[in-house]
């Protein structure tokens, strides 16, 4: 600020401008507060004015935004939002988290601040700063176009052109002058104004804990997929070719010989191997999920359950690759468990997508009294569902019948029809 | 996987389009095949080269994996389902590395299912019934991978529930695409019980008599869908 030029750089002007409309929507703000007050007041008394009294706290995270963006109009830098973002869809999830958050009085407090005392001084000083220099330059013009006298910020009346011209001179000087205190101000409210609607360090840290954790969730999606896709370009690949070989020696080798029998045993053990593999990399990651989503993926897996499954799945879509695994591996783990531990004679995976939230629920009719704690798996599974901010809730009373529910909020990737589901 | 049929006249030198991206597979099925006396006409990598090949050398079969370039996911199985589009009765065997019912049910689908082979890429080392196999379906007819079949049996489902074991049996059978002569064979019966357990399957399965063999393909249809 007191580097040269300064008063003629853009900064005074950019200064007047966040002053002037901080000033002007700070006392729309401070008029349509002090109606809602009065009218939510009003209604209190039919107590339907007390649900809308309590949303008024949240006034400041409606204009907070704004003034955010004012201040971009200042020096050019962005501020950040210092609010999470809902673990799950729906209001209800929003309204808790934002009346829980710090940020969210930061902002309540400076937004009554801005309606009830700064707009006052914000517009005398954009005005003062603006009016005097303005009347200053503009006597001259005036004078002349007046031709006997001209009234001076209403208090001096000067009939000499000589003078007059020399209050637009001294108009010039105070311009300059004034820029000086209006920075200062515009920068002092900004300073205000950035401390209660940034994010404080802690908020800032979560936020980056949030975003890493989603990184390392699409990375080790990304290793698995690499991995399985390795092994079945690779070792898959040469077994099969192997297997091939063997088969042609055998074809050469004198039936019944030694040979014969060597080759024969070679080529078993290929193929258990083959086996093993294939089990493997379903393991990993089945390629049935990447090709064709949830419901085929788990189609599959309940053909290989030795218990009798009935999949229906309702889905619209496909979803981020990391909500398809964690729901997949979910419903691996329950028909593992079934088979395990349950006793159960049937079992069902029904799956649904509604307000932002995928649910898949597995029902079995066993013996029910599956323990979280009991070491079971289920722990992995839960630990594995909330990476991807989802809950994992189980229903087993002794005696059964086990109920397990896997809820991820999402939003499908793209609203094309899923593939006929020939498997329901 | 089933033995050969004894066939009396030896088939005809088939020409075949082949789609494998791994080379080493490739070259291997390509000698395997002609040792079998059959031709390769082309060998291919991926989809659209795939295309291209049957277009230009109308093949008597086409024997394709079923994750190929570039996306490196179905892009093969769905090749071949759009090929048999295209060409109503151009028999194809899929090569798959994966027990997936959906990929061969959606092989089945294509066209009237006849002509259609879903197998594992672990057959190929039993080299005379993969021929076989190759033949089967060369010849119009339906062969799905024992493992699928397995995999499916041990699924309780509804339309099925009516089949006594025995009729479950055979169903798988020809569920691989055994002619009922091969299945008396495995099941150690004889012919006239299979054919009497074939008809109890098409009854139970409300499939009324029409040409022969689609009703047959119609059962195993049902088997993979339910």
């Amino acid at each position: 600020m007191l580097r040269p030029g300064f008063a003629c750089s853009a900064l005074p002007w950019r200064a007047a401008g966040y002053l002037l409309v901080s000033g002007v929507t700070g006392a729309l703000l401070c008029a349509g507060l002090l109606v809602a007050v009065v009218v939510f007041g009003a209604l209190a008394v039919v107590l339907v004015g007390l649900p809308l009294l309590a949303a008024l706290g949240l006034v400041g995270v409606a204009y907070a935004p704004w003034e955010r963006g004012l201040l971009r109009l200042l020096d050019g830098a962005r501020v950040a939002n210092p609010h999470q973002v809902p673990a799950r869809p729906g209001l209800p999830a929003w309204l808790r988290l934002r009346y829980r958050e710090q940020a969210t009085w930061r902002e309540l407090g400076f937004t009554v601040l801005a309606a009830f005392l700064l707009w006052p001084v914000d517009l005398i000083v954009v005005g003062g700063a603006l009016v005097v220099p303005a009347y200053l330059l503009g006597a001259l013009p005036l004078l002349l176009a007046d031709g006997e006298q001209v009234n001076v910020l209403k208090v001096w009346v000067v009939h000499s052109p000589a003078v007059a011209g020399a209050l637009g001179v001294a108009g010039l000087a105070a311009a300059a002058l004034c820029a000086y205190p209006l920075t200062a101000v515009a920068a002092g409210r900004a300073a205000l104004a950035r401390l209660l609607l940034s994010p404080t360090g802690q908020e800032v840290r979560i936020g980056e804990l949030v975003s890493s954790r989603a990184r390392l969730v699409d990375a080790f999606e990304a290793e698995r997929r690499r991995i399985e896709r390795d092994l079945h370009d690779g070792a898959q690949q040469r077994l099969v070719a192997l297997s091939m070989a063997l088969g042609l020696a055998r074809l050469d080798a004198p039936a019944g010989s030694a040979l014969a029998t060597q080759l024969a045993a070679a080529q078993r053990e290929a193929g258990a191997a083959l086996a093993e593999l294939r089990e493997l990399i379903n393991g990993i990651h089945p390629q049935v999920l990447t090709d064709r989503g949830l419901p085929d993926a788990c189609a599959d897996a309940a053909d290989r359950s030795p218990v009798p499954v009935e999949v229906r799945l309702d889905l619209p879509g496909r979803f981020a690759p990391a909500v398809e695994s964690a729901g997949y591996f979910a419903v691996c783990e329950a028909l593992a468990n079934i088979a395990r531990h349950s006793g159960a004679e049937s079992a069902r995976i029904e799956g649904r997508y509604a307000d932002g939230l995928l649910t898949i629920d597995v029902w079995d009719d066993g013996g029910g009294g599956a323990d979280p704690a009991g070491g079971t798996g289920l722990t992995g599974l839960a630990d594995r569902v909330s990476v991807v901010d989802g809950a994992l809730t189980l229903n087993s009373p002794p005696g059964g019948p086990t109920l397990l529910r896997v809820e991820i909020p999402c939003t499908p990737l793209s609203p094309t029809p899923p593939r006929p589901n020939r498997c329901a | 996987m089933h033995p050969a049929e004894p066939d009396p006249t030896k088939t005809e030198p088939l020409r075949i389009v082949l789609a494998e991206d791994s080379v080493l597979l490739r070259e291997g099925l390509i000698g395997l095949l002609a040792r079998f006396g059959h031709q390769v006409v082309a060998a291919v990598g991926d989809a659209e080269a795939l295309h291209a090949a049957v277009a230009a050398h109308a093949p008597d079969i086409v024997i394709t994996d079923v994750r190929m370039p570039p996306g490196q996911t179905d892009e093969g199985l769905r090749a071949a389902v759009a090929l048999r589009e295209e060409r109503p009765g151009l028999p194809v065997l899929v090569l798959s590395q994966y027990v997936q019912r959906s990929y061969a049910a959606d092989m089945l689908d294509s066209g009237d299912g006849s002509g259609v082979g879903y197998l594992l890429k672990d057959r190929i080392g039993q080299v005379d019934d993969f021929v076989a196999a190759v033949d089967a379906v060369a010849a119009g007819g339906t062969v799905v991978d024992p493992e699928v079949v397995r995999q499916l049996l041990r699924r309780r489902r509804d339309p099925l529930e009516r089949l006594t074991p025995r009729e479950r049996e055979v169903l798988a059978l020809m569920a691989e695409g055994r002619s009922n002569a091969a299945i008396c064979r495995a099941l150690v019966v004889s012919e006239a019980a299979v054919g009497k357990h074939v008809g109890n399957i098409l009854m139970k399965l409300d499939l009324p008599p029409a040409a022969e063999t689609h009703r047959r393909v119609m059962a195993v249809l049902e088997f993979l869908r339910t």
